[in-house]
């Protein structure tokens, strides 16, 4: 108890002390079953068994390709029980089905008994626009509609969100989450960042507050992008999410040992205390049914 | 996606995507002319026309895909690889549909390059003298036992072969042509057939091309939607110089232009129509026109493959004896992870292209020894320049001006 007084107390940031992170035999074990990304669990302190509550996660990616973490939340709150709405507007049900098999977890029968309402942004634009007009008719939510219509605010996004995350009588899985992949495609659709921000908020008001489950958002974009809408969205979340899990491309180049760092940052002055935010830094490799991960500089190929 | 070629198709419900289903038996997917499975993910994969560029990315395109090329400064690459593109469908089989705003698309299928049959090719490339076929024929000393078989003819369409060369000097015969259905989209015609339509607020014809598209893939049974036809094939689709002003887009004329979204909407739901059909679309983008970036880095996120051109005419790099091999570089800005967490990207980042005795490749940017005695100032700044440019892997990095000096 003295010590963490003591070290909350220092001026400057808090850095954990660089080691040598060996991932521990049960993370290896894990691995080898092919069970999400093991050796970020350990890195995120997180267990299927009991996963967080009420969580805003924010996944960045700049130079690179951050999907790799969607695949690892998605399976991971499937194992652990919760109820999940996965709005996947950039790539179609089959993609995700196929690597959440590598990862342990089968998206068609989630889907069959319940766990996972998932929203094909493709095939829901497709049958919006080129539809039978018998459908409209009938009331058929259409999440998308701000695509079509001239009002710009997400609301009908919202509202699919809120009536599949709703809590029901006889669903059998405790916790709520919201999956977002991702948001940059709701600006290229011709959503402004002010009604962008506006359904963030609502979201999360409903789904962590209310309902005292997770929400996990991937954003693209770097410091140095031209797109100045998406630069403003990805910054204000920033500011909002509990967690920030942030996957950069290597400033050396390309590497094909070490595909990227990423870096956690546990945002603790948002609790109250008032201690400093937490960041730390891994390099990983992407490998065919999992990430390894590494501290900067020991990758295996260099050692 | 495009089912994998081990999963066999699934339309017996027609459903709007391909779902993995249990084999039945047969896998009828496999035997789409001019395709092939990919090593990792069993994805089926088409031949962008050029060899050199399928090993850029990984094998080949895969259907469900879109590949956007930016052009280069005059257009004259690019067109080379919209046009490899197509003569690629036409010689495997495919259905085509052109899609241009300037140019009859009539016009752009006459002046496909010819496919090099096996024996011309080996022809071209042989330096010393190839033995000719027609010599084996007259008179046979040895097998004359041989001589009276039937003689094996190769027609050019049937060529089993992934890949194929062409010869940018001579044009396609028409009679390759005309086993193809093609369907064409020229702008100004589509515009004064038809009354505007409005379609998501987006630019007239983006939306008249899309309609266009989403017509000849239901009509024609690219999404599975008439499983009673026997045999499969895979719809090409080319657009030509997308964005530009002829399309009634003004991104390429101001820095704030009126409709930001048009481009990245049609780009989504074009995406959404290759997902749930057989098909595969190159879209040639002039993206060096485009003032307004954040654009491009939409457009680039909503594609699957990005490759850009940079050719060296009219630059100084033409006359740079550093370059004198190559008429340009190529730059592979985008790879796409299709049903897995990794890709097949080649190592090499630095790729450049030449157009050779009527053949394109693409190959490593060597950079030749600096061997004079006394290094001059002038070829130790194109070093350094040169350094900068072989440094984009990951993306863009901050090199410093000053190149270390040994």
């Amino acid at each position: 108890m003295r010590a963490t007084r003591a070290r909350a107390a220092f001026p400057h940031a808090h850095v954990p002390p660089r080691r040598a992170f060996r991932p521990s035999a049960a993370a290896v074990g894990a691995a080898g079953r092919g069970a999400m990304f093991a050796e970020l669990n350990e890195l995120l302190n997180a267990s299927p068994q009991r996963p967080e509550q009420g969580k805003f996660t924010l996944l960045r990616d700049t130079r690179t390709d951050g999907s790799f973490l969607v695949h690892h939340f998605l399976s991971f709150y499937l194992r652990a029980g919760c109820k999940v709405c996965f709005v996947a507007l950039l790539q179609s049900f089959s993609h995700y089905n196929i690597v959440a098999q590598k990862l342990g977890v089968s998206l068609t029968a989630a889907k069959e008994r319940g766990q996972l309402v998932f929203l094909e942004g493709l095939a829901s634009c497709l049958d919006m626009l080129f539809g039978e007009e018998e459908e409209e008719q009938a009331g058929q939510p259409r999440p998308l509609r701000f695509i079509s219509e001239s009002t710009s605010d997400l609301r009908a996004l919202f509202d699919f969100v809120r009536t599949s995350l709703a809590p029901a009588a006889g669903d059998a899985w405790p916790g709520r989450v919201l999956l977002l992949d991702d948001l940059g495609v709701l600006l290229s659709l011709g959503a402004s960042p002010v009604a962008v921000l506006d359904f963030i908020h609502y979201c999360r008001v409903a789904v962590c507050s209310r309902l005292q489950g997770n929400v996990v958002v991937l954003a693209h974009g770097g410091e140095d992008s031209e797109d100045e809408e998406n630069e403003l969205v990805v910054t204000s979340l920033c500011h909002h999410s509990d967690l920030i899990l942030w996957a950069e491309g290597l400033a050396t180049g390309f590497c094909k040992d070490v595909h990227g760092q990423l870096k956690i940052i546990r945002r603790a002055s948002l609790q109250p205390g008032g201690e400093r935010d937490v960041l730390q830094t891994y390099q990983y490799k992407i490998q065919d049914k999992n990430v390894t991960f590494f501290a900067r500089g020991l990758s295996a190929a260099v050692l | 996606m495009a089912a994998p070629a081990t999963g066999g198709a699934a339309q017996g419900r027609g459903a709007p995507s391909f779902q993995r289903k249990v084999p039945a038996g047969s896998s009828r997917l496999a035997a789409i002319a001019g395709t092939r499975p990919a090593a990792r993910h069993g994805q089926l994969l088409l031949s962008s026309g050029l060899p050199s560029l399928d090993c850029v990315l990984g094998g080949g395109l895969a259907v469900g895909t879109l590949l956007l090329i930016e052009e280069d400064k005059y257009g004259v690459y690019s067109n080379l690889l919209f046009k490899y593109f197509l003569a690629e469908g036409v010689v495997c089989g495919h259905d085509l549909f052109v899609a241009s705003a300037k140019e009859l698309p009539t016009n752009i299928l006459k002046e496909l390059p010819a496919p090099l049959l096996d024996d011309n090719y080996r022809n071209e490339l042989g330096e010393a003298t190839a033995v000719k076929s027609e010599d084996f024929q007259d008179f046979m000393k040895i097998a004359w036992r041989y001589q009276n078989l039937p003689k094996v003819e190769v027609s050019p369409t049937s060529s089993a072969r992934f890949g194929h060369y062409y010869d940018v000097s001579k044009t396609m015969s028409s009679e390759l042509l005309q086993s193809i259905k093609c369907h064409s989209f020229f702008l100004p015609e589509e515009l004064s057939l038809q009354p505007t339509i409005k379609m998501c607020n987006m630019n007239c014809g983006y939306a008249r091309l899309l309609q266009s598209i989403q017509k000849i893939i239901y009509q024609e049974g690219f999404d599975g939607s008439h499983p009673q036809k026997k045999q499969k094939n895979v719809l090409r689709i080319g657009i030509q110089s997308l964005g530009a002003m002829l399309w009634g887009d003004d991104i390429c004329s101001t820095d704030n232009p009126e409709d930001t979204h048009s481009l990245t909407k049609f780009l989504y739901v074009l995406r959404g129509l290759l997902r749930k059909s057989l098909s595969a679309c190159i879209i040639t983008v002039p993206a060096h026109l485009i003032q307004n970036k954040a654009i491009m880095e939409r457009v680039t996120n909503l594609s699957d493959v990005v490759v850009g051109l940079e050719s060296f005419i009219g630059s100084e790099r033409e006359t740079n004896p550093l370059y004198k091999d190559y008429h340009g570089l190529i730059h592979v800005h985008q790879i796409p992870r299709l049903n897995s967490l990794i890709c097949d990207v080649s190592d090499t980042k630095d790729l450049a292209f030449r157009l050779k005795r009527k053949l394109f490749t693409i190959e490593r940017l060597h950079l030749p020894p600096d061997l004079s005695d006394t290094v001059s100032r002038s070829s130790k700044q194109d070093l350094a320049e040169s350094a900068k440019l072989l440094s984009s892997g990951c993306g863009a990095m901050a090199i410093g001006k000053k190149h270390l000096d040994f």
